[in-house]
């Protein structure tokens, strides 16, 4: 009898310190975890901050100045307020004399593993696209991640075609074609071992442009008689 | 080899703890432990380098705290333990890879929260640190750590030169180099670990025989 009761307290012990001993590992692992991530959190943001100001300014060549717009139902940009969040995205970049340069543009679509997040640059004076930068992605490293390096590729966003047709709609969509096959202005030439990431390009860009060049052409020639309403 | 000696003897000791991670017990080449992102990171000489360090800072503030609490852990419930404190080593190197470059975080994407279920850091915390004092699982972990980001350097600088002609992403080759694209893909982690190991393993015999 004895001998149970010994083993019973020996088991309630146990589990005494068992409980102590996750209980304590628990809380020094929250308040590591707490402590890096509020230690990071500012540098993370700013740094984040900073890779999209950097991308602008590289799809914008010549801007000084950026200004966040959204797309509210019909059709119209406004301007947008700190803090706001919004589908779409836009930036409007002006130069020194606040004229507007272009218009950079958040899109994104499915890839190959995850959602892509892309930022072009779209240049309404000529009606092309001017610039193009991969904001986020997890395409497989060294394959689908080539989409953000060969200069081949990055070489279609110089001049890529978006010109409007007289009925006001997008003349030919935006398409990813075979690496080598590219013959009209408006095609992207594909990469070869990154046919799903560079067809994805195709698609997020040729969605985007169909729906949101239409609405920056008209924002943009009202807008760039009178630079002086951005100043606002 | 007399009583005077005995600091010496010590400290043999724990340089010995430190070379066996890097050759005679080399987590990937020797233990082939922690397969997955040996094969999967390996892919450019960067990524594995990045990936190697991440995993040896892991390792090693692990093997610490393992190691200072193994008299304080319960047998029954240290597994459970074991992981909760690497688990917590891998968010913070999360959110400092972050920090550091917002580059670097997004080319080792979802590796890094994988390095949790590496086993080389289990094993190590299971094998090593939950029996030896700290000072010792310190070079046990920077050995075994430093082993590791070796291991993964002779893998990825392989597949990177020979799979797109370059390393560091400094092409080496003249345009007209066709890159072996099979490299790169998952099939090219088991040649090139295969062909590391078969070369070792050579070594290795080599030597016992002489």
């Amino acid at each position: 009898m004895s001998e149970v009761a010994n083993i019973k307290t020996q088991n309630l012990d146990g589990s005494k310190k068992m409980l102590l001993a996750m209980v304590g590992i628990g809380i020094i692992s929250a308040l590591l975890i707490v402590s890096t991530f509020e230690l990071t959190l500012p540098r993370v943001q700013r740094l984040k901050a900073e890779a999209l100001e950097k991308a602008i300014f590289e799809v914008l060549p010549g801007t000084v100045k950026t200004e966040a717009f959204g797309v509210n139902t019909n059709g119209e940009l406004f301007k947008m307020k700190a803090g706001d969040k919004t589908e779409t995205t836009i930036y409007a970049g002006f130069d020194s004399n606040e004229k507007i340069v272009g218009y950079a543009i958040e899109a994104s679509g499915q890839g190959y593993a995850d959602i892509i997040r892309i930022l072009y640059g779209y240049n309404p004076d000529k009606e092309i696209l001017i610039g193009f930068q991969v904001l986020e992605s997890k395409e497989t490293p060294g394959l689908g991640d080539k989409i953000e390096k060969e200069v081949h590729f990055l070489n279609n966003f110089k001049a890529l075609d978006v010109s409007l047709a007289n009925n006001g709609k997008l003349e030919n969509k935006v398409i990813t074609v075979k690496q080598g096959e590219k013959q009209n202005p408006w095609e992207i030439d594909g990469i070869t071992g990154a046919t799903i990431s560079s067809r994805a390009i195709g698609n997020i860009i040729g969605t985007s442009t169909t729906e949101l060049v239409p609405i920056l052409y008209h924002h943009y020639k009202k807008n760039h008689q009178k630079p002086t309403e951005s100043n606002e | 080899m007399s009583n005077d000696n005995a600091s010496s003897k010590e400290k043999v000791t724990t340089t010995d703890e430190f070379i066996k991670g890097l050759w005679k017990d080399n987590p990937v080449f020797v233990q082939v432990l922690g397969m997955c992102p040996v094969l999967a990171v390996s892919n450019t000489a960067e990524n594995a380098l990045a990936m190697g360090l991440a995993t040896a800072f892991v390792l090693l503030m692990s093997n610490i705290l393992v190691s200072l609490l193994r008299n304080f852990v319960p047998k029954q419930v240290r597994i459970a333990s074991y992981i909760l404190i690497i688990a917590t080593f891998v968010t913070v190197v999360d959110y400092a890879i972050q920090a550091i470059s917002v580059e670097l975080h997004k080319s080792l994407g979802a590796f890094i929260s994988l390095i949790v279920v590496n086993c080389l850091i289990l094993s190590r915390a299971e094998a090593f640190a939950s029996k030896n004092t700290v000072w010792k699982s310190i070079f046990d972990a920077l050995g075994m750590g430093l082993g590791f980001t070796f291991a993964l350097f002779c893998l990825g600088a392989v597949r990177e030169i020979l799979g797109n002609g370059s390393l560091f992403n400094i092409s080496l080759f003249s345009e007209g180099f066709q890159s072996w694209i099979v490299m790169i893909l998952p099939a090219g982690g088991f040649f090139t670990l295969a062909i590391w190991l078969l070369i070792i393993n050579g070594i290795q015999t080599r030597k016992t025989k002489s």
